[in-house]
């Protein structure tokens, strides 16, 4: 029972009397109605007794014996109960002669799985992102994982939906590197923006178009002058040029890949309401099937190369530089 | 003055019968269209959001259970409870107001729903204000029926009344213990003044909402056509019914036994195991009274069987006894862990309820109703009986159409989820097992249709039998009690 909570749920010593008790009532007067009427079946020839009240005219009841086959079936039907409530819980807390619980059986079923299959994720594990990408059989597999934990939202062709982003361009929301589409499965990510920024509809008209002049995109100019001020409000987050700031999850607004549509009419909306996406962390699958789905996402053709690796530190003369600062 | 018995009310829910069961099966026939043409309602416009599939998904549920299901039952057991305690109604004040209170819980669902306002309680999404008014209206409907069997003329109870009676005393507890719910209103809001929600969290709101689902399809859709059915068979059939004694048993142990087989709803959920066994358990036992219920009507027509050959509306009555039987062995089958890990979720639960809401249900209310409007309105029969052949033909052909093909796909569903490759991976994503249901969705369609348009054709044939005759009300009761 959790501390603090109102109600019993249902395991207090009460709870489990009492419904062991009704359970094992209803059983026996199933059983007791049902050997309470049971007589002898008719003779050869012998007509069922017909009963005497008769109603609306004609509605009369014959007293046939219950059908043999029907009343064996309902007592095999309870013998078949008892067991089962024997065996498995069902009485109250008994928690049943051979002791299961569907945690239990859970967690043998996911450990008998994941020793079965674990070795066969497993090894790529060990060889980095882009190797893996080159891999036919691993890009096989990664695609049934891709099919079954992302479609939903990016689609069966992974060139996403409104509001959930296509992962087949160059244009990513929170970096294309290896580690970075890694990170973005396996912690999941989310990109919000406040709404009512650029003051009411009209001041959301004005930055709209603004924000497709910076595009150079078709707009109204005069619309735009008047907005370019109000997007001071915007720059903090997506930069004097528009370019967004790929590292926090800011999208650029200059380019084509609009997550919630690039027309006047869905840059307002935006502007006005705000937006709110999440994409939820993946970790739970392990490492091992991330790691996969990283490499089939990040091969779908948007994939950046990783940054240079900076110069091993042991080339730099360490007497030529002062130690850096303390961060 | 001569004693008579109040034919008024009957007339008035039978008409309505077939009227909202046109209404909840075009919804019906609406939605299954929308499954294989998802934009189909976007044409329209404004008007589009009300027609969307979550809104008038409980539409449909609540017309074709609650309007077209619980009219049929207002004026099956209204009838019967007069003419087998061989007594006027209690009252008729409150027969009327039961009637016309119906009619406006119907309305108000009908208006609602469409425009999003629910509870999201699954057969139970009218908002709190309905919840009120169904459970007044219920009250006034348990002391018109009690009340009748009270005064009743005659010394045994007969057995249909046990049945109305067990439904209308159940549906009353299942009805307004899953309606506690907390108006959002007392919370000092009144901008949203209709919504609430439900008194109970977690795994004890799922529990109680299953509790009563499967007791809305236990007592509502089974014991109360159960009682439809002690009626009609022998009254058409002409023919005493089969045992008494299998009638004492199968309706204790069905009423005892239903009231525990909700949890096998939740199977392979939270719910703690005890609680999903003794869902298991009984589920299994529920076979047995179901049976015998089935058993009693069908072998009801022993000494009559040739009757079947001429006289449609027993056709329709006995093959709503067998789908009866088929389902009730279905549903247990599909209570039990191992089938239910394949069969929950897919499309199989669809075809599983609509061969007990087709196959049994309606069909047991379109037989009882052809027997019975007649009846209401000074005539000895139908206008046509090739019609009424013709329509039990239709809705035949078009359940079996219907159930085969949701079996065929809720069977394929269930396989595609669980297929894996040798590296453990999923072989289908979801959304190809949606595309493989393209082809059921189209025949279920098609049943679907031809089942609605049965409706129509009954539609027609009241109409004419309606106007061809005069509304009844001078039918005496005999004074003579028959012991």
């Amino acid at each position: 029972m959790i501390a603090g909570y109102a109600v019993p749920d249902f395991i207090s010593d009460f709870w489990h009397y009492y419904i062991a008790a009704l359970t094992i009532l209803g059983i026996l007067f199933s059983l007791w109605i049902l050997y309470s009427q049971t007589t002898e079946k008719l003779a050869p020839g012998q007509q069922a007794e017909v009963l005497h009240p008769t109603w609306d005219g004609d509605l009369q009841e014959l007293n046939n014996p219950l059908p043999r086959w029907w009343m064996w079936l309902f007592y095999a039907l309870v013998a078949f109960g008892i067991i089962y409530l024997v065996l498995y819980p069902g009485m109250g807390k008994f928690a049943g002669v051979w002791n299961w619980s569907s945690a239990d059986a859970y967690k043998q079923e996911k450990e008998r799985v994941d020793a079965e299959f674990n070795k066969v994720f497993q090894p790529f594990l060990g060889q980095d992102i882009m190797s893996v990408a080159a891999d036919p059989k691993a890009q096989e597999m990664g695609k049934r994982l891709y099919l079954t934990y992302c479609s939903q939202c990016h689609g069966s062709d992974a060139q996403g939906a409104r509001g959930f982003p296509n992962l087949t361009d160059a244009q990513w929301l929170f970096g294309g590197t290896p580690d970075e589409v890694k990170a973005s499965i396996a912690d999941g990510r989310v990109g919000e923006m406040p709404g009512g920024l650029a003051g009411d509809e009209q001041g959301a008209k004005e930055v709209a178009h603004y924000v497709l002049a910076l595009g150079g995109k078709p707009h109204d100019a005069a619309l735009a002058a008047v907005g370019k001020e109000k997007y001071a409000a915007c720059a903090g987050c997506h930069g004097e040029d528009g370019k967004g700031n790929n590292a926090a999850g800011f999208p650029n607004i200059v380019d084509d890949a609009w997550q919630y549509g690039g027309s006047e009419a869905a840059i307002i909306e935006s502007i006005v309401k705000g937006r709110k996406g999440g994409m939820p962390a993946q970790a739970h699958l392990g490492e091992a099937k991330v790691h996969l789905l990283a490499a089939y996402v990040w091969g779908l053709g948007g994939g950046a190369k990783p940054a240079p690796v900076a110069p091993p530190a042991e080339t730099v003369p360490t007497e030529a530089a002062p130690a850096p600062a303390n961060q | 003055m001569e004693a008579t018995y109040n034919y008024k009310v009957v007339r008035q829910f039978a008409i309505m019968t077939v009227v909202w069961g046109i209404v909840g099966m075009l919804v019906g026939v609406i939605l299954s269209a929308q499954l294989i043409w998802p934009a189909l309602t976007e044409a329209l416009g404004p008007l589009a959001p009300y027609l969307s599939y979550g809104r008038i998904r409980p539409l449909h549920t609540n017309a074709v259970i609650f309007a077209f299901g619980g009219c049929a039952l207002f004026a099956t057991s209204l009838y019967i409870v007069q003419r087998t305690c061989q007594t006027r109604l209690l009252s008729d004040g409150l027969a009327s107001f039961v009637f016309w209170g119906w009619q406006l819980v119907i309305l108000l669902a009908a208006v609602s729903l469409p425009l999003g306002v629910t509870s999201g309680k699954e057969y139970a999404e009218l908002e709190w204000p309905i919840d009120l008014l169904i459970a007044v209206v219920w009250v006034a409907y348990a002391i018109l029926f009690l009340g009748t069997v009270v005064i009743r003329k005659t010394q045994h109870i007969y057995v249909a009344n046990w049945f109305f009676g067990a439904f209308i005393i159940t549906i009353a507890v299942l009805h307004i213990v899953n309606s506690a719910q907390l108006p959002w209103i007392l919370g000092g809001d009144a901008t949203s003044w209709w919504k609430s929600y439900s008194a109970y969290a977690g795994v004890h709101d799922a529990m109680v909402q299953w509790w009563y689902g499967h007791n809305a399809v236990g007592f509502f859709l089974t014991t109360a056509f159960l009682g439809m059915m002690y009626y009609f068979v022998p009254k058409q059939a002409g023919r005493p019914i089969f045992s008494y004694r299998l009638s004492i048993v199968h309706f204790w142990s069905l009423n005892f036994i239903y009231m525990w087989a909700g949890p096998h709803h939740l199977l392979y959920t939270a719910l703690p195991d005890w609680a999903q066994s003794l869902g298991v358990v009984f589920s299994l036992m529920l076979i047995a009274p179901s049976w015998g219920g089935m058993m009693n009507g069908i072998m009801t027509l022993s000494g009559a069987w040739h009757k079947l050959r001429t006289d449609p509306i027993l056709k329709f009555l006995i093959t709503a006894l067998s789908f009866y039987g088929m389902s009730t062995f279905e549903g247990p089958m599909m209570s039990v862990k191992t089938v239910n890990a394949l069969s929950h979720y897919t499309e199989w639960t669809i075809g599983h309820v609509h061969s007990g809401a087709l196959g049994w249900v309606a069909m047991i209310s379109i037989g009882s109703l052809y027997y019975l409007i007649p009846r209401l309105f000074g005539r000895e029969e139908m206008w046509s009986t090739r019609l009424i052949n013709v329509h039990f033909w239709w809705s035949t052909i078009g359940v079996v159409l219907y159930i085969a093909a949701l079996w065929i796909a809720g069977v394929a569903q269930g396989l595609m989820w669980r297929a894996t490759n040798a590296d453990g991976t999923l072989t289908y994503s979801f959304a190809q097992s949606v595309n493989a249901m393209y082809p059921f969705y189209t025949i279920r369609l098609i049943g679907g249709t031809m089942f609605f348009a049965g409706m129509l054709l009954m539609a027609y044939n009241v109409w004419k039998t309606v106007a061809a005759g005069k509304a009844v009300n001078d039918a005496r009761i005999p004074q003579a009690v028959a012991a």
